[in-house]
């Protein structure tokens, strides 16, 4: 058990920065997720932590003990791999047993703990197999199983559900949020799928190009996003961007763009402030959208007409084109509307986002 | 481009006063040996590259000495600069034995690719038995040429001929032909053995390579009207031009350097007008005994290697650049 | 599949095939009836009136008895063997860690040696022979089965690195690093768990190695002179031919049981052989 510091840690390859200052503290028995597009430095992160990367600058330091110096076999961490990264050679045991084995553990000592890691992933049945007589969610248990029957102090995850199919990749999620709160370990996960990241971390870290853009609860990232980016990123379908001029009319302060006209609730309007006669961006989540009824003021509602109607069931995702702007808005299922009907929408001013234009920063 | 770190729960600068600060743990020097990337790959390479330079690049320094020296067998030569080069090259044998090798390796090297694409075209077909005509094809190429080579010198013999009998037999010829008792005839016997032996190499490679042609390609193809010619000119023949040319290359250095064909076929008769140059350095420099000279022979191989390496690294680069 | 009239096959693939297996393999049904044939029926004009040379009626052993009583011939196919072996052995051992350090490890000067052993690779023997022979001498190898056994690997260790280079790269990284975080070190995950799954790779380096060191000439030729040390090419080539004589029967024998290991070995491993070859050509 324990935690994981890592303070202004860079990686540098020849032309490539692709992890810039990161300070973060994972604490201990938490588990923290990292997310965000295919480069932005949350592999590499982790395999820093692991011991796969040479640390350009920084320090991490696990549990008590700073790690920089330290090969991957020392800093007693245990790792499960997107592809699995399973022995072909060995079977099932021995693949478990393997991490045991080479810190010379007594044989009962093995067994047993290869047992109880059996036990708990349901995969006894399976311990005489070799690796390529199983199925994937098979290997992603086995992956697993050797990951904790060394007792480590952090479980490192790098996409492990990524090569499972949907279905399976739900129920592992669940599977592993089980094990997490039973073992109660400390744990890094990486994975590009904002959802995995909201149903799994106790905080959530996400990504962009090397930096850190905001670290928090799965709650919190949703309805305060630090920036555009993190706006962007949670939240599916993406959040609606638009770019309105700030406009003080008679008192009344309005966001405007072709087609659209929203007044600046109340309590925005201090920190809009210096932002007035100047463009900023608008963010809609498709969720604060709703078709307008007689009872929305008429400040919070705009004409559009209809693109595309795309049915899921649970609810309607209705794309929808004001002026030069186009938006997705998520309705309720009974909601009747047909492609090119002009409607007219109402949103939540109570959830509605600006970002800086040009640092991107939420206002 | 910096973004600032914002709702910073996790950032590590409030945390860092509450905790104490992190002890650095100490690293066996053993583990850092084995851990230590450049260190191990120092380690892992050197048995390999101490062999080559021992036995590749000294002896290559070592050529380049000799035959600007005149050493022969027991006396210790002194430099004479390019002396040996403009001796072999003035010699007539040498400038008959550089034309063999540059139509040797030109004809072999044809007939192996043609005959060698034609067979793997067939082997990729599918027939009953087909695992054992591979294994079986290969025969020549893995057997040690000069035992195989001494079959075929004794079916070129001239008095006990078998291929003389067959051929006077059907009635095609009246007497006997001079297989390896004229010059021309006997490169041409050395051009057809050497086919022989070489040919499967072609066939097997360039069957590996047909093999991972999508059979789609080919239905896609004939759907297109393609016919069983355009469908190899237009769709296989392409697909098969990166292998085709490893496998050329290759077959040019050896075949352009062979020696023991000749050495057993001919050794170079008669009256030294089927040498070809690795032939030719060894009568000169081992037979005769005149080191620096037989060494400038040899070297004269140097550019046309030279040609071909370089030409098979760009292209290496060019396929790794794609 | 495309459709195909019978005259069709005929000509184009059953005809061609049966000339190709004829081609291929007549070399060597000759090389066999010759050494069974008796001396008096070998030796008979190709315009004698009853020759039959395509088969005999007399056969007999006689010229490999005496290949084996009169000559050292066994002790060649030992000598050949144990040079193949012990080259190939040494090949394996530089190929393989070499191999591993080009295929993973990160360094400086990294590609140039990879090109440069690539380079040596096409370096064909017939190059260098003069001045290694003067090498071997001067080392006080010459004509000593270390002659052969230390520069053999110098055309099959860029071979075997080229090739579990190439082996090495198929096999995925994190297996590596995973045992490296098991509690093994580099060496130990290059040890335990890189070269048991590179076996069958090994395994095709090791056969074309064989393969390619029983049949060298050249350096053999050139490095060996007493008949007890020589190797099969090279005591069929020097000492079945006595002055101008050849003994065709003996010298069909000897190289037919000098054929006979090396296709033995090849035929229990076809497929690692190929895997070799067609490996030996790859970028």
């Amino acid at each position: 058990m324990a935690q994981v510091l890592m303070k202004d840690l860079n990686k540098k390859y020849d032309e490539v920065h692709a992890v810039k200052d990161v300070n973060l503290h994972i604490r201990d028995k938490e588990f923290i997720v990292l997310v965000g597009p295919s480069g932005c430095g949350k592999s590499t992160t982790l395999r820093m932590v692991a011991g796969l990367e040479e640390i350009t600058s920084g320090e991490i330091s696990i549990g008590d003990r700073i790690v920089n110096d330290l090969p991957p076999k020392d800093r007693d961490i245990a790792m499960v791999f997107q592809n699995y990264a399973l022995y072909p050679h060995m079977t099932v045991y021995d693949n478990m047993a393997f991490g045991l084995k080479m810190r010379k553990f007594p044989k009962p000592e093995i067994q047993k703990r290869v047992q109880d890691a059996a036990e708990i992933l349901g995969i006894q049945e399976l311990l005489k197999r070799k690796p390529r007589q199983l199925s994937g969610g098979q290997r992603q248990r086995v992956a697993v199983g050797r990951a904790i029957v060394r007792h480590p102090q952090v479980f490192l995850f790098d996409e492990p559900l990524s090569n499972l199919d949907a279905k399976l990749r739900v129920q592992m999620r669940v599977e592993l949020k089980r094990l997490h709160d039973r073992l109660e370990t400390t744990a890094i996960y990486v994975t590009h799928d904002q959802v995995e990241a909201m149903t799994l971390g106790d905080r959530v870290v996400v990504m962009r190009d090397g930096w850190i853009q905001q670290v928090g609860e799965p709650l919190e990232l949703y309805s305060k996003p630090a920036n555009k980016f993190v706006a962007g990123f949670i939240g599916s379908p993406a959040m609606n961007f638009a770019d309105v001029t700030i406009a003080d009319a008679n008192g009344v302060v309005w966001a405007e763009t072709p087609g659209l006209k929203v007044r600046v609730p109340p309590a925005c309007l201090e920190r809009l402030r210096p932002y007035k006669g100047q463009h900023i961006t608008l963010g809609i989540r498709p969720e604060d959208l709703h078709l307008a009824g007689g009872a929305d003021p008429s400040e919070y509602t705009f004409d559009s007409t209809v693109e595309v109607v795309e049915p899921l069931g649970s609810e309607i995702l209705l794309d929808i084109k004001t002026g030069p702007n186009m938006m997705v808005a998520r309705v309720d299922p009974t909601v009747r509307v047909k492609v090119h009907e002009s409607i007219r929408l109402a949103l939540n001013p109570e959830r509605l986002h600006f970002f800086d234009m040009k640092t991107e920063a939420a206002i | 481009m910096k973004n600032p770190i914002a709702g910073g729960a996790g950032g590590a600068a409030g945390v860092e006063v509450a905790l104490p600060h992190p002890r650095t743990s100490r690293v066996q020097p053993r583990t850092r040996v084995l851990e230590s990337e450049r260190l191990l790959a120092a380690l892992l390479l050197a048995p390999a590259v101490l062999l080559l330079g021992t036995f590749i690049a000294y002896p290559f320094v070592m050529g380049v000495w000799l035959s600007l020296s005149s050493t022969t067998v027991g006396t210790a030569g002194t430099f004479v600069g390019l002396k040996n080069f403009e001796k072999v090259w003035n010699d007539s044998i040498f400038r008959e034995a550089f034309q063999n090798t540059a139509i040797y390796t030109g004809l072999a090297t044809l007939f192996k690719l043609s005959l060698g694409m034609w067979l793997a075209l067939l082997l990729n077909r599918h027939f009953r038995g087909k695992r054992l005509v591979r294994a079986s094809m290969l025969l020549p190429f893995i057997v040690p040429t000069v035992l195989s080579t001494y079959a075929w010198r004794w079916m070129f013999d001239p008095t006990f001929s078998v291929l003389n009998w067959t051929l006077y037999k059907l009635g095609f010829i009246a007497d006997k032909l001079p297989f390896l008792s004229d010059g021309v005839w006997g490169l041409g016997c050395a051009i057809v053995v050497n086919t022989w032996r070489g040919m499967p190499f072609f066939a097997i490679t360039l069957l590996a390579g047909l093999q991972t042609i999508n059979p789609d390609l080919h239905e896609a193809a004939s759907l297109d009207g393609a016919n069983a010619w355009e469908r190899f000119w237009y769709v296989t023949w392409p697909l098969l031009k990166p292998v085709t040319l490893v496998v050329v290359v290759f077959s040019v250095i050896q075949t352009f350097s062979d020696f023991q064909l000749i050495y057993v076929l001919t050794g170079g008769g008669p009256a030294n007008s089927t040498h070809l140059i690795a032939t030719y350095a060894y009568q000169i420099g081992v037979a005769t005994g005149l080191l620096g000279e037989g060494a400038a022979i040899s070297l004269f191989m140097l550019p046309v290697l030279f040609i071909v390496v370089w030409l098979q690294l760009r292209y290496l680069r060019r396929l790794e650049g794609a | 599949m495309v459709i195909e009239r019978r005259w069709k096959k005929w000509v184009f693939f059953y005809i061609p095939l049966t000339l190709f297996i004829i081609g291929t393999l007549f070399p060597f049904y000759w090389m066999f009836i010759t050494s069974i044939r008796p001396d008096a029926e070998l030796y008979r004009s190709w315009r004698a009136v009853n020759n039959a040379p395509f088969w005999t009626l007399h056969p007999t052993l006689d010229h490999f008895q005496d290949l084996m009583a009169k000559t050292t011939f066994p002790t060649w196919l030992w000598n050949t063997f144990f040079i193949a072996v012990a080259s190939t052995l040494i090949s394996l051992f530089c190929g393989l860690l070499a191999g591993y350090a080009l295929a993973r490890l990160r360094f400086p000067l990294a590609g140039t040696l990879g090109t440069s052993i690539f380079v040596t690779y096409l370096v064909p023997p017939t190059l260098l022979f003069i001045p290694l022979a003067d090498i071997i001498r001067n080392f006080q190898l010459g004509n000593t089965p270390w002659a052969l056994i230390l520069t053999y690997p110098t055309f099959l260790v860029p071979f075997c690195t080229w090739l579990l280079m190439g082996y090495f790269k198929t096999i995925p990284r994190e297996l590596e690093e995973c045992a490296r975080i098991d509690g093994a070190s580099r060496f130990g995950a290059m040890v335990r768990i890189i070269f048991p799954i590179a076996v069958p790779g090994i395994l095709s380096a090791g056969i074309f190695a064989f393969t390619l060191s029983w049949n060298e000439f050249i350096y053999a030729l050139v490095f060996l002179s007493s008949p007890e040390r020589k190797t099969v090419p090279v005591g069929v080539v020097s000492e079945l031919i006595r002055g101008d004589i050849y003994f065709w029967g003996q010298l069909m024998a000897g190289a037919l049981l000098g054929s006979v290991p090396v296709a033995l070995v090849y035929s229990f491993f076809v497929e690692y052989y190929v895997t070799g070859l067609t490996g030996s050509v790859k970028g």
